[in-house]
């Protein structure tokens, strides 16, 4: 059976966010986005920063794929906590009690900020493409 | 029969076989995935500023407890002799353990992504598919069992380390959630010397994801940190389980932990009722 989370029960999935956040960058990667890692504009400089948006969000390459990050349009844990999608697929990412973040791929241990969480579950994905989080059963 | 768990490094051949061999048939069945899409349901959906149940708060103990009873049960429907082995992992601490010996978890051979190639779960033996088609029950596409065994974080917590968390008198306190002093947190792992967290971090791979019941060493890891939820009740006989009134966002005392909504945390207090481990004077003959 298939059941909804709280947040999407209260209008606050991350369809909006989609919907309204991301059209400018919604396609994925060309089929060469290494080239992006090794300087090519609007990716990461040699230090590995990421080059911040005006409007505050993040669009970099990391190890040859694509990290945005979007804020306060919505995401699965609520209204003004931010989207972050890697290679266009979503990341699913929550704030600590202590301001640090953990994501789904990296569920045990704590970033401090969006941007190293992303880049950690680059590290650790190694290309694999990220699954959509439909909550699937959680009965037994 | 009182089911008895033991530390894992003492099973015989026979006893590790009938593990395994239950726990591949739960997969076989799909029996299996349900508990994996029921932990990563409640880990992605336990939160520091709502509602928090099997992570992150105070039921993080009871709730494993009776998820790893439930399991234990399901085992034990396939072979009735099977119990939950534990993994002290202060004891047996490296990848050389016989532990990831390919007669058991396997892993000892691993591939450059940290693909496990050997031993039960492994993509070589056919029987442990993470990913068909585009269904999955991990967190990303790969299909296969993966490990980093100390790629994540080099040591596993210590002896004295545990000794430092089961010394904490008080079980859980406000705000009751990743940022709280007392024994569950720093037993969970979000503050200070960090035991459980750690644990699953150097295991590495499926073990990092919400999705971690992929791997099944997160039976034995769990397995070890219900008993030293046990030990510490021992050594803390005038603490008990907190907070014991309602409390916003997290599960008191008497009130019911979902999914099953028929049984609260005191129901798991006594790890008696159910089972002994094996360290425990007298603890087979008890019931």
């Amino acid at each position: 059976m298939n059941m909804i989370t709280r947040r999407q029960a209260l209008g606050l999935g991350s369809g909006v966010a989609a919907a309204i956040g991301l059209a400018a960058c919604s396609s994925k990667p060309s089929s060469a986005p290494a080239a992006g890692a090794s300087g090519a504009p609007g990716a990461a400089g040699p230090s590995g920063a990421p080059v911040a948006l005006p409007t505050g969000t993040i669009d970099e390459t990391y190890q040859g794929h694509r990290i945005q990050i979007t804020v306060g349009t919505g995401g699965h844990h609520g209204v003004g906590m931010p989207v972050v999608k890697i290679d266009g697929n979503e990341l699913h990412i929550m704030r600590n009690a202590d301001n640090s973040w953990v994501t789904v791929v990296n569920h045990y241990e704590t970033f401090p900020d969006p941007i190293s969480a992303a880049r950690a579950a680059v590290r650790e994905l190694q290309g694999a493409d990220l699954v959509p989080f439909t909550p699937k059963e959680a009965k037994l | 029969m009182t089911t008895v768990r033991k530390n894992q490094a003492t099973l015989s051949a026979d006893e590790k076989r009938a593990f395994v061999n239950a726990v591949l048939e739960l997969k076989r069945t799909g029996i299996y995935d349900r508990y994996v899409n029921a932990h990563n349901w409640f880990l992605m959906n336990d939160d520091d500023f709502e509602d928090r149940i099997g992570h992150r708060g105070p039921s993080f103990l009871p709730w494993h407890r009776r998820f790893l009873l439930d399991f234990e049960s399901a085992l034990q429907r396939i072979d009735k002799n099977v119990s939950l082995p534990y993994w002290d992992w202060t004891q047996d601490r490296t990848p050389n353990s016989s532990l990831w010996a390919s007669d058991f978890m396997g892993g000892t051979r691993r591939g450059r992504d940290g693909q496990v190639l050997d031993g039960p779960f492994g993509a070589q033996n056919g029987k442990w598919v993470l990913t068909v088609g585009v269904l999955t029950v991990g967190v990303d596409r790969r299909s296969y069992l993966r490990r980093g065994l100390g790629s994540g974080t080099p040591q596993l917590p210590t002896r004295a380390d545990v000794d430092s968390v089961l010394a904490m008198p008080v079980y859980d306190m406000a705000p009751w959630n990743s940022s709280s002093n007392g024994f569950r947190n720093h037993l969970e792992g979000w503050r200070g010397i960090n035991l459980h967290n750690r644990v699953h971090v150097w295991v590495g791979g499926q073990m990092t994801s919400a999705a971690s019941p992929n791997d099944p060493v997160f039976w034995l890891h769990h397995a070890f940190i219900d008993k030293l939820w046990a030990e510490w009740q021992a050594k803390n006989p005038k603490s008990g389980y907190l907070p014991a009134t309602r409390t916003a966002h997290v599960v008191d005392l008497n009130s019911v932990l979902s999914p099953w909504n028929n049984v609260t945390p005191a129901d798991m207090l006594d790890h008696h009722r159910f089972y002994t481990f094996d360290t425990e004077a007298g603890g087979q003959q008890r019931y």
